[in-house]
């Protein structure tokens, strides 16, 4: 019993490769911006003397970090079909990893804030700021710096974690990919190459959050001080 | 406020961290242009009394006025006393993500919606006359205590305040920091800063002061002119004078 390879069938479907990891990287892309943004407002939130805001935001931090991701999709594709809305499978796996990523960002964000000494936010009170003018020139920088790393890896596994949303039909590279096992019957050969796609899709963000940071972190560029 | 009237006045101040009476009934007052130093042992209140000034605490009974402002009044605007007290705290606080210029232009360009060019300006200006002309683009972890110190004062001094508070600013620096930062603060008494500063510096509170407070179990224990560091009228001043602290 020989293990024999043949990897031609399933490259000539390149394009479909390359179709699906566009899509992969758009999905996680999409999610990780409106994650960001939605986990950025709810550990804001969380920190806000408003008990009804913070409870609010605390159940849904927690009601995501303990509910499996394929179930959060299904939710939400049969939820909004069950009220009559209907969306691609592209918007509503979007949807799905955005509002599953800001759970976590919340919890990232939340470490974040915490980690700025009250002195700094007394220094900025004694100046005259406002509550805004503090959370966003002396908080959320330096608070991001603090947890990017976090933050990153948190975003790379979103990305990985997108190949799930291949349960809904999304055209994705996990998707993709059993489109072309099923097509070929190289379903080995067809995983390996999916893989290795994965691990260049995960280099390929790595390095934009490299740059990223590089771009958002003006001390650290100048101090040389490693993310 | 007329003319006249104290920049700075606490009147019957009480204020208790739970069962801890940490303020009991303090009274004093500065006039303008004067430089008043709050001296006591650790846990006296002096560093609370000065917080009260600014509102970082909040006092149980009793009045204060700062420049106009009804500090102890519930609905005070924080923002616009604020603006008219600058504060200097032990550890500096400087944002360590702002170089030195950004640091003390973010004040005045988001408080007082200064032009940026005109707030650069300042910050020069204010940077020259604590001696740090040259380190407007540097970062914050790039400076000595000592010089973070004068840059948090600059900072502060770029708000154009009425009155300065000083919180213990010399406490984590070496005695050749501490020197070069009391320079900075004789000269601000010099070009006529009210101030009201927390020291352990007794032979610059001699130096410097136009008042001596010397706070004991939270009250105001014995005041007067430099001259009560000299010549104490009580024996917990005599002893706290001897010891140094």
């Amino acid at each position: 019993m020989g293990l024999n390879l043949d990897f031609s069938v399933v490259l000539e479907r390149w394009p479909l490769f390359w179709d699906g990891a566009v899509m992969t990287l758009k999905l996680a892309a999409l999610a990780i911006v409106f994650g960001a943004i939605i986990g950025t407002f709810c550990a804001v939130g969380r920190n806000s003397g408003n008990r009804l805001i913070a409870r609010a935001c605390t159940l849904y931090v927690e009601a995501i970090r303990n509910t499996p991701l394929l179930v959060q999709i299904f939710l939400v594709y049969f939820g909004l079909a069950s009220i009559g809305f209907k969306f691609s499978a592209f918007s509503v796996a979007a949807t799905a990893l955005a509002i599953n990523v800001g759970a976590y960002t919340a919890e990232i964000m939340r470490a974040g804030f915490e980690s700025i000494p009250t002195g700094q936010i007394e220094a900025a009170e004694g100046l005259a700021l406002s509550r805004f003018q503090i959370y966003w020139h002396v908080i959320l920088l330096p608070a991001t710096e603090k947890v990017y790393p976090a933050l990153t890896s948190q975003f790379v596994l979103l990305m990985l974690a997108s190949s799930v949303t291949s349960q809904i039909s999304a055209e994705e590279l996990t998707a993709v990919a059993n489109y072309i096992q099923s097509d070929t019957y190289r379903a080995f050969e067809t995983y390996i190459l999916v893989a290795i796609a994965y691990v260049v899709l995960s280099l390929v963000l790595r390095a934009g959050f490299w740059a990223l940071g590089f771009a958002l972190f003006p001390r650290r560029r100048r101090l040389g001080t490693a993310l | 406020m007329t003319k006249d009237s104290p920049v700075v006045s606490l009147k019957e101040v009480h204020k208790s961290f739970g069962a801890l009476k940490v303020l009991d009934g303090v009274d004093f007052s500065v006039g303008r242009g004067d430089v008043l130093v709050l001296i006591g042992r650790s846990g006296s209140g002096k560093s609370t009394a000065l917080r009260c000034i600014d509102r970082f605490e909040t006092i149980d009974s009793g009045e204060i006025h700062v420049c106009g402002h009804r500090v102890d009044a519930p609905d005070i605007d924080l923002r616009a006393l604020r603006q008219d007290v600058g504060i200097v705290f032990q550890s500096y606080n400087l944002f360590p993500h702002l170089t030195i210029e950004q640091n003390i232009t973010l004040a005045p360009v988001s408080v007082k919606r200064m032009a940026k060019a005109e707030a650069r300006e300042r910050a020069a200006a204010v940077l020259a006359q604590v001696g740090l002309a040259e380190k407007l683009d540097a970062y914050p972890e790039q400076l000595s205590g000592g010089q973070q110190q004068r840059a948090a004062i600059a900072r502060s001094l770029a708000m154009q305040p009425k009155v300065m508070l000083f919180d213990e600013v010399t406490s984590a620096l070496d005695p050749e920091l501490t020197g070069e930062v009391l320079k900075v603060i004789e000269a601000l008494a010099a070009d006529g800063m009210t101030m009201v500063m927390v020291t352990h510096e007794m032979g610059f509170a001699r130096g410097i002061a136009d008042k001596v407070v010397f706070m004991h179990a939270g009250k105001v224990h014995e005041t007067g002119t430099a001259s009560i560091l000299a010549a104490p009228a009580t024996p917990e001043l005599a002893q706290f004078v001897g010891t140094g602290f």
